[in-house]
C-alpha cells in the first residue's frame, strides 16, 4: 500500500532508474535460482534414486490394476450385474470373460492374475490356471459348424477381408511387397463397418490380431482365428441377422448365408463351457470376489495388513487363527521399547565414564565401543548364537558355577530373549555416542557448585547433571528405537518364532511369497507407526531437545 | 587436442568393456556345496573348452522369482541362466518369465541315442524346466544323543515322539513338508494326505499334531542350520536336504545317521530367462547342451549326493571326487533309501500356499 501512495520522487531507484525494491527482488531471485541450479543435480538424484522408488513401492499397496488390465471386458460387463442378487452373472459376462481369458492366456498373464486373486480367495489361482489351459477350446463347436457351412471360414484371408480396415489392408500389402524383415508388419486395425455390424467379433478379433502380431510375431493374414472368435461371430449373427448389409463383395454373401444358417446351429453358452472347465465358475463366491476386486485400486492389502478382509457382507476380521500382523506390530513396538531401555541402562554409565576419564583412557575405551560397531552385523549375530545356545558358552558357565542344573539349561536364543540381547548389543553404540557427545559438553562447574551449596552426590547428579543429559538420551533413544523397529536380519537369525519382527514378514512377502502389495501395505503402516512415535515423542520431550553433539 | 584424445581413450575403453561383457555369462545358483559341484562338473570344463567365455556367478536362486519379476518389470534382464527348484520354474514359466524349450532340440541325447525328452522322462515337469538333479528333504539324528535304551528311530514319526526321543528337533520354517509329515504320523495314508489337508478339519488335525512338539522345535530357514545344530548337540534330530546331511556325515565325519523315511523328493534344474537377445541366447543354449549331457550330470554326482536327472547318467555315477566314497548308496534315489518316498504336490501347494502360510505363521507366533 505504501508504495502506491508514496510520492514517486521519494522512491529509491537504482542508477538505471528502476525501483530499488524491484531490482533487489530480482537480484535475490537470481541468487535463489543460482543456488537451486547448483543443488539441482543432488536434488534430482535424491528424487530419482530415493523418493521415487519409495513412492512407487508405497503405491503398490493400493494398486490393483492387474484385474482391470487383464480382464477389461469382464470388468465392464460386471457393472451390469448385481452381486447381491444371489444369481450368477448372465451370458454376456461369461462371454466377455472368455474373450479376456483367451487373450490373457496367450499373453501368460492369467496366472499372475490368479495369484493376485488367490490372496483374496483360496483356489482362484488354480481356477485361472486350469481354465487358462482349456479356454482355447471354448467355442470349438462353432468353429466346426462354420467350417462345415463353408470352408472359407477357416481361411485367414476371409477374416482379414471381413475385419480389417481398408487403410490397414493397403499398408499391409505395401509392407508385404517390400519384403523387408527388419520392419514389423503394421499394427492391425479393425474397420468401422465390422465394429458396427459385428461388435463382439470385431473386439475379440482385434485382440487376436494384436496377440498374433506382438506375442508370436506372426501375421493375422496367415493364422486361423481362435475358437472364441467363432463363438463371438455366432453371438453377433444371432443378435443381428442383417449384419451382411454393411459389407460388399464376397464376404457379404458369406456372412448372409451364415446369418441364415446360425439359428439351426448346435449351440453352447460360454457359461456352460466355463462351468464345464471348472465347476467353481458356478460358485457365487468366485464372482463376488471378482466383483469386489475389479477396480484399479483396492484397500485389500491394507485390510490384510490389519488382519481384516473384505467379504460379501462388508469388512470383517479374519479368523482368529490367521491373525498375525497386529500381534507382530505390537511385538515389534514392545521389544523395540525394551531394547531402547536396555541400551539406555547399559549405555548411560559407559558414556558417563567415557566423558569423565582423562582423554587417553577415554580414547582407548572409545575404541572398545567402536570396534564391535565396525564388525559385520552377521558376524556379531552368529557369535551370539554360539554364546547363547543351550550347549553354548554362557549356559556351560552357568552350569559350571551351579546356577542352573544340567537339564535346566536356559533358553536364551531362538526366542524374544535372544532378540533383545543381540539387538541391544548391536545398537548400543548408537546410544553411547550421542550420550557421550552431550555429556562431553556439560561443564563440571554446575555439579561442583551444587555440591558446594550442600547437595549430596545423588542430588547433584539427579537435579543438576541428569537434566542436562536429556537431549542426549532423547537422541540416543530415538535413534535406537527407530533403528530397531526396522531391523530384520538379527531377529530372523536369533528370534526363533517369538522374537521375530514385522519387518521379517515384509522381507518374506518381498522375496518369498511375492505378495508385494501386502509388503508395501505393511511397510506403509510401519512408516506411519514410526511417524506417530515421532509426533508423540515431540509432544512429550520436544524434538528441539534432541542433540547429537 | 588433449580432451579429444581423452574422449577417444574413453570410447575405446567403453568399446572393449562392452565387448568383454558380451562374453560373460551370468549363472544364478544357490552357492555352497551345490554351486561348487556345478562349477566342478560343468562350468570349469566348459570354460576350459571356451576360453573366451567367462562365467559370472550370482547366488540368488532362493529369490530368483522375485528378482526375475523385478528385472522383467524394469525391462533389463541381466541373468543368462538360472538354477531353480521345480515349483519356481513352473511359476516362472506360467508367468512367461522363463523361456519354453524343446528338449530334443536343446538338450543332447543319451550316448545310446535315446532322445533327451525320453531320457529325462517325467522329470521335465514344466515346458521351461531343464532338470538337473533329484534331491530330497529328509531327517537325520545323532545316535549318541538318544536316551539309553531307546531304539534307533526308523520312521519320520520319531520327530513327533518326544517321549521316546526327548530333546529339541529342527524343522523348516514353512508349512510345506511339515504339514504332510504331521498328517502321515497322525495316521493318514500317504495317498490321502492332500485330500485331508484340503479340508479345514484336516488342517486343524495337522496343526494339532504339530502342537504336540511345538515347544521342542527350533525352526530353520537356511538348510545349513540343522546340521550345525545337530553337531552342536542343540537338537537330537532335524530335517534338511540330503546333500547337506551327506556333506556333514561323509565329508565332515559327523556322527549323524539319516532316516530317509518319508523323504520328500523334489527337483532342481535350469530355466533360461525369456527374451534374451540372440547372441546371449546362443551362448546359453550351447552351455546348457553341454552341462546337461549324460556325462556331466554323472560328474556332478561325484561332488554332491544328489541324483542326476537323466536315466542314462545313473549307471555312470561313481565315487566321490576327493574322498573316493561310492556315491550310489548316498543318493536319495538309491533303492534302499527310496523305500518310502513322498512326492509333494506342486499344484496343490500353488493354491494353498498363501492360505496355509498365513495359518502356519500365526500358529507359530501364537
Amino acid at each position: 500500500m505504501s508504495d502506491t501512495t508514496s510520492n514517486t520522487a521519494e522512491k529509491l531507484t537504482t542508477s538505471d532508474g528502476k525501483p530499488l525494491k524491484a531490482s533487489f527482488a530480482k537480484a535475490l531471485r537470481r541468487q535463489k535460482m543460482r543456488a537451486l541450479i547448483l543443488i539441482a543435480p543432488l536434488l534430482l538424484f535424491v528424487l530419482i534414486s530415493f523418493a521415487a522408488p519409495i513412492v512407487d513401492m508405497l503405491f503398490r499397496s493400493v494398486q490393483n490394476e492387474i484385474v482391470p488390465e487383464t480382464l477389461p471386458r469382464t470388468v465392464t460387463a460386471l457393472e451390469s450385474w448385481d452381486p447381491a442378487s444371489g444369481e450368477l452373472p448372465d451370458e454376456f459376462v461369461f462371454a466377455a470373460q472368455r474373450d479376456d481369458l483367451i487373450i490373457a492366456a496367450e499373453r501368460k498373464q492369467h496366472t499372475r492374475l490368479g495369484s493376485r486373486l488367490n490372496y483374496e480367495m483360496t483356489g482362484m489361482s488354480s481356477l485361472f490356471r486350469k481354465t487358462g489351459r482349456r479356454v482355447d477350446d471354448f467355442g470349438e463347436i462353432f468353429t466346426e459348424q462354420f467350417e462345415d457351412l463353408n470352408g472359407a471360414w477357416v481361411e485367414p484371408a476371409t477374416w482379414v477381408s471381413l475385419m480389417a480396415s481398408e487403410d490397414w489392408i493397403a499398408a499391409q500389402t505395401e509392407w508385404a511387397s517390400a519384403d523387408d524383415d527388419t520392419v514389423a508388419e503394421p499394427a492391425f486395425e479393425v474397420s468401422e463397418a465390422a465394429k458396427e455390424a459385428l461388435p463382439r467379433t470385431a473386439e475379440i478379433y482385434a485382440g487376436f490380431a494384436n496377440v498374433i502380431q506382438t506375442e508370436d510375431e506372426d501375421s493375422p493374414t496367415e493364422e486361423e482365428p481362435w475358437n472364441p472368435v467363432y463363438a463371438a461371430l455366432y453371438g453377433d449373427l444371432i443378435a443381428n441377422p442383417d449384419a451382411a448389409a454393411n459389407y460388399s463383395g464376397a464376404t457379404a454373401e458369406l456372412l448372409a448365408t451364415a446369418a441364415a444358417a446360425v439359428p439351426d446351429f448346435e449351440a453352447t453358452t460360454a457359461r456352460e463351457e466355463f462351468i464345464d472347465a471348472d465347476e467353481d465358475w458356478g460358485s457365487l463366491d468366485v464372482w463376488q470376489t471378482l466383483y469386489r476386486f475389479k477396480g484399479p485400486y483396492t484397500a485389500g492389502y491394507y485390510l490384510a495388513a490389519l488382519d481384516a478382509q473384505m467379504t460379501a457382507d462388508g469388512i470383517e476380521m479374519v479368523p482368529e487363527d490367521q491373525r498375525i500382523y497386529l500381534l507382530l506390530f505390537m511385538r515389534t513396538l514392545v521389544l523395540s521399547v525394551v531394547i531402547t531401555f536396555s541400551c539406555l541402562i547399559l549405555g548411560y554409565p559407559i558414556a558417563f565414564l567415557l566423558s569423565h576419564l582423562p582423554l587417553r583412557s577415554a580414547n582407548l575405551l572409545m575404541i572398545l565401543v567402536l570396534l564391535p560397531f565396525w564388525t559385520s552385523l552377521l558376524v556379531r549375530t552368529s557369535a551370539w548364537k554360539v554364546l547363547l545356545q543351550q550347549q553354548g558358552v554362557i549356559n556351560d558357565i552357568l552350569v559350571f558355577i551351579g546356577l542352573v542344573s544340567d537339564d535346566g539349561r536356559l533358553a536364551l536364543i531362538n526366542n524374544a530373549t535372544g532378540t533383545v540381547i543381540a539387538m541391544t548389543h548391536i545398537l548400543l553404540p548408537f546410544m553411547i555416542l550421542p550420550l557421550y557427545s552431550v555429556m562431553k559438553t556439560i561443564s563440571p562447574t554446575y555439579v561442583r557448585a551444587a555440591k558446594s551449596l550442600g547437595a549430596t552426590d545423588w542430588t547433584a547428579f539427579w537435579r543438576i547433571y541428569f537434566p542436562q543429559t536429556v537431549p542426549g538420551i532423547g537422541a540416543g533413544a530415538v535413534l535406537v528405537f527407530i533403528l530397531s523397529i526396522g531391523y530384520y536380519i538379527t531377529p530372523e537369525l536369533v528370534g526363533g518364532t517369538s522374537g521375530i519382527f514385522i519387518s521379517n514378514r515384509i522381507a518374506y512377502h518381498i522375496s518369498s511369497s511375492l505378495n508385494w502389495g501386502l509388503a508395501a501395505a505393511l511397510g506403509t503402516l510401519l512408516l506411519v507407526v514410526v511417524l506417530l512415535c515421532f509426533v508423540i515423542y515431540d509432544k512429550l520431550v520436544g524434538i528441539d531437545n534432541v542433540k547429537l553433539g | 587436442m588433449k580432451s579429444k584424445s581423452i574422449i577417444l581413450a574413453l570410447a575405446a575403453t567403453l568399446a572393449t568393456s562392452t565387448a568383454a561383457y558380451a562374453e560373460q555369462m551370468t549363472i544364478v545358483s544357490w552357492g555352497g556345496a551345490y554351486q561348487a559341484s556345478q562349477k566342478n562338473a560343468y562350468t570349469d570344463p566348459y570354460m576350459e573348452m571356451n576360453p573366451d567365455i567367462e562365467v559370472v556367478w550370482d547366488e540368488s536362486s532362493n529369490e530368483a522369482v522375485a528378482k526375475l519379476r523385478a528385472m522383467n518389470e524394469a525391462g533389463n534382464v541381466t541373468w543368462d541362466l538360472v538354477d531353480v527348484v521345480a515349483a519356481d520354474a513352473m511359476r516362472l514359466c506360467d508367468e512367461g518369465l522363463a523361456m519354453e524349450y524343446d528338449p530334443d532340440e536343446l538338450l543332447a541325447p543319451a550316448p545310446d541315442g535315446t532322445p533327451a525328452s525320453e531320457d529325462f522322462g517325467d522329470l521335465i515337469v514344466s515346458d521351461c524346466f531343464i532338470p538337473q538333479i533329484v534331491y530330497s528333504t529328509t531327517a537325520a539324528y545323532r545316535p549318541d544323543l538318544l536316551p539309553e535304551g531307546a531304539p534307533e528311530p526308523e520312521s519320520i514319526c520319531a520327530m513327533f515322539d518326544t517321549e521316546t526321543y526327548p530333546g529339541k528337533r529342527s524343522l523348516e520354517k514353512r508349512p510345506i513338508n511339515n504339514m504332510e509329515w504331521a498328517l502321515i504320523c497322525d495316521g493318514v495314508a500317504k495317498e490321502d494326505v492332500y485330500d485331508v489337508l484340503e479340508t479345514e478339519e484336516g488342517q486343524d488335525r495337522a496343526f494339532a499334531k504339530l502342537d504336540t512338539i511345538k515347544d521342542d522345535v527350533i525352526w530353520w530357514s537356511a538348510a545349513a542350520e540343522p546340521p550345525q545344530l545337530l553337531a552342536d548337540g542343540e537338537i537330537v534330530m532335524g530335517s534338511s536336504y540330503n546333500g547337506r546331511w551327506f556333506s556333514a556325515i561323509v565329508e565332515e565325519d559327523q556322527p549323524f545317521k539319516m532316516l530317509w523315511d518319508a523323504q520328500v523328493f523334489d527337483l532342481d534344474g535350469w530355466i533360461i530367462p525369456a527374451g534374451l537377445p540372440e547372441d546371449r541366447l546362443a551362448m546359453v543354449k550351447d552351455f546348457v547342451k553341454f552341462a546337461t549331457d549324460t556325462q556331466r550330470l554323472a560328474d556332478q554326482a561325484a561332488y554332491i549326493s544328489y541324483g542326476p536327472a537323466r536315466n542314462s547318467s545313473a549307471p555312470l555315477v561313481g565315487k566321490h571326487a576327493e574322498l573316493g566314497v561310492e556315491m550310489g548308496p548316498h543318493m536319495p534315489t538309491a533303492p534302499e533309501n527310496s523305500e518310502n518316498v513322498f512326492v509333494y504336490n506342486y499344484e496343490w501347494w500353488a493354491d494353498y500356499r498363501d492360505d496355509l502360510d498365513a495359518k502356519f505363521q500365526s500358529w507359530l507366533v501364537q
